[in-house]
Formats: C-alpha cells, structure tokens, sequence
C-alpha cells in the first residue's frame, strides 16, 4: 500500500495491483458442456513444473502453463480461445470489487476475535478475566450450548469481498492499478477483481 | 527491480526541497488553509518530536507550547499543503522519538540547541 496526494492536498490510501493479461484457454460452450463460461488463465508456469496434460491443455491456447486457472461464468465480454484480457478493460474512477484472502491470524481469543469487551473489571476481586468470554448460556434450561455460539478458535484466512473501491489511477505500460483503500490479503498475494 | 510502491511514488508525488530536520528541532510549518474558497498561510512553530514513515506516508509530528497547553500537529512530509518548512535551531538529543517531552513541562522541557560549525 502507498498513498497519492490529490491537487488539494487531500491524502487517499491506495493498493497497488499488478493486472497481467489473462489469456482465454477455454471456451464452454451449452453445446459442449451444458454451461457457458470462460476459463482465464495467468502466470506463467516454467515447462518442467506443468504435467504434459496441462501443457497440451494450455497449447491449445497457444501459450505455457499457467500457474493460475480461474472459469468465470458471468461475463459481460465475448473473447473466443487464445484471446487476452488486459489491462485496457478499467478505466479511471470505476469502481470494482476485489476478492481475496485474508491473512491468517492463528488461534484467536473472543475480544479479537468476535469484538467482545471482556469480562468485568480489573479490580473489585476479578482475576485473570478481563479478556474472558463470559457465560455462554443458560443452565438447566437448554442443557447445551446453542449452535453458532461465538468462541475463540481460527482466525483469518478467509475469502472476502472488498465492494466499492474506485480506481484511482492506472499504469498500462507497467500493468499497474492503483485502487483506493485497502485489499483482503498478505503482499504479493493473488486478487479477483470484478467490474 | 524496482518496487512497484517506488514506482507510483516517483510517478505521482510531486519532489519537494525541504531543509533535512530531525527530531528535537525546532521548525516553523507554513501550511495552506483555505477558508471560504480563499487560500492563506498559517504558520506553526515548535519542536519536531517524531519523524516517521517512508516515501509518499512519511509524516512528522511538531509540538509546541500555546497559552501553557501542549499542541501536538501531525504533517505528511510530501503534501501539497506544506507551503514550506522552516529551520529554526537544530536540536541535541538523544533519541529519535520525544515523547518524554509530554510528561515536562518549563525548565525541563526545553531542549539544549546544537552549535554547528
């Protein structure tokens, strides 16, 4: 992340995403497979990690192995096979959606967790209990804990939806955009971005 | 290989020219306001008690001393709004980050200036 300063001095966050060209490796067609959609491919895989089958699959498309295989079914963009998606299909100020995933924050407690305030007090006789969950139900009446109750355990690491951010700016030479505000995920990691 | 963050940086801020100052100076911060679509210059004097960040999110933080109340004002190095910085005295300190400054007050919140030669 970095930040750009507009012409009044105003200060907006912004993500740097790498948008390579994704090449169209597969047309679905009803005909052929009940179902219509696009298989877009990204990232380029060297020879001697892609199986033969992926490498013939690929060469129908006229390129390598791709390290990333996505099929989208809706789509508003008609390309036939070997064709590319690229940077060009964005334009300034449009606003997207970005889905990715989360970084992984390990085995968390309620207060991170699930936003609980704690337990009591520091004084008044409590002890050890400020980041506590509390009472998690009733007692002879149920009889059991209620499903869904919310408790400590993972973290993270889920795929999330990013809806409404603008894109700022865009790179077509470097195959940079530059979106407003933040995006689920670590550096480096691998986005969805929806228009 | 160039990041892709030094990329947009030079790409998109505008390079500035201001004096290097570090914490423990003492600076004057002319900064734009605008107020009723009219543009003027309000100056801020005091202490530089932090410096932080890197390229276009680098701020800096100056403290001073109104009417006996502490003001702290934070300012990112490379904004637009920064008509300029001013260097006043330049500061002998020991740590980069002054925030002991906040528990002082009088005497002992002065900060001894550096002679340079």
């Amino acid at each position: 992340m970095t930040s750009i300063f507009e012409a009044d001095g105003k200060q907006t966050a912004c993500t740097i995403i790498e948008v390579s060209p994704n090449i169209v490796t597969q047309v679905k067609t009803i005909e052929t497979d009940g179902y219509n959609s696009l298989q877009l491919a990204v990232g380029d895989k060297k020879e001697k990690h892609a199986t033969k089958a992926a490498i013939n699959h690929y060469a129908k498309a006229n390129t390598p192995a791709k390290k990333i295989t996505k099929e989208f079914r809706n789509y508003s963009i008609e390309k036939s096979l070997g064709e590319t998606i690229s940077i060009d299909i964005f334009e300034e100020g449009d606003s997207v959606q970005i889905v990715g995933t989360t970084k992984g924050k390990g085995f968390q407690g309620v207060v991170k967790r699930h936003g609980f305030s704690g337990v009591g007090e520091a004084s008044h006789g409590q002890h050890d209990r400020q980041r506590a969950p509390g009472s998690i139900g009733a007692s002879s009446y149920p009889s059991r804990v209620f499903k869904g109750m919310r408790m400590a355990g993972r973290m993270g690491g889920d795929r999330v939806k990013m809806k409404g951010l603008k894109v700022v700016k865009i790179f077509a030479e470097k195959n940079y955009i530059l979106v407003s505000g933040s995006v689920p995920g670590h550096n480096n990691s691998i986005v969805l971005i929806q228009k | 290989m160039q990041s892709a963050v030094q990329f947009v940086h030079e790409q998109l801020t505008a390079k500035k020219e201001t004096p290097k100052f570090k914490a423990g100076d003492n600076v004057t911060v002319n900064y734009k306001i605008v107020e009723g679509g009219k543009e003027r210059i309000q100056s801020f004097r005091g202490d530089v008690i932090k410096l932080q960040g890197s390229g276009a999110t680098a701020t800096f933080t100056v403290r001073k001393i109104s009417d006996g109340i502490g003001v702290e004002r934070l300012f990112p190095i490379l904004s637009p709004n920064i008509d300029g910085v001013i260097l006043n005295k330049r500061g002998k300190v020991r740590r980069a980050k002054l925030f002991y400054l906040r528990e002082r007050s009088g005497k002992s919140a002065r900060i001894k200036e550096k002679r340079v030669n």
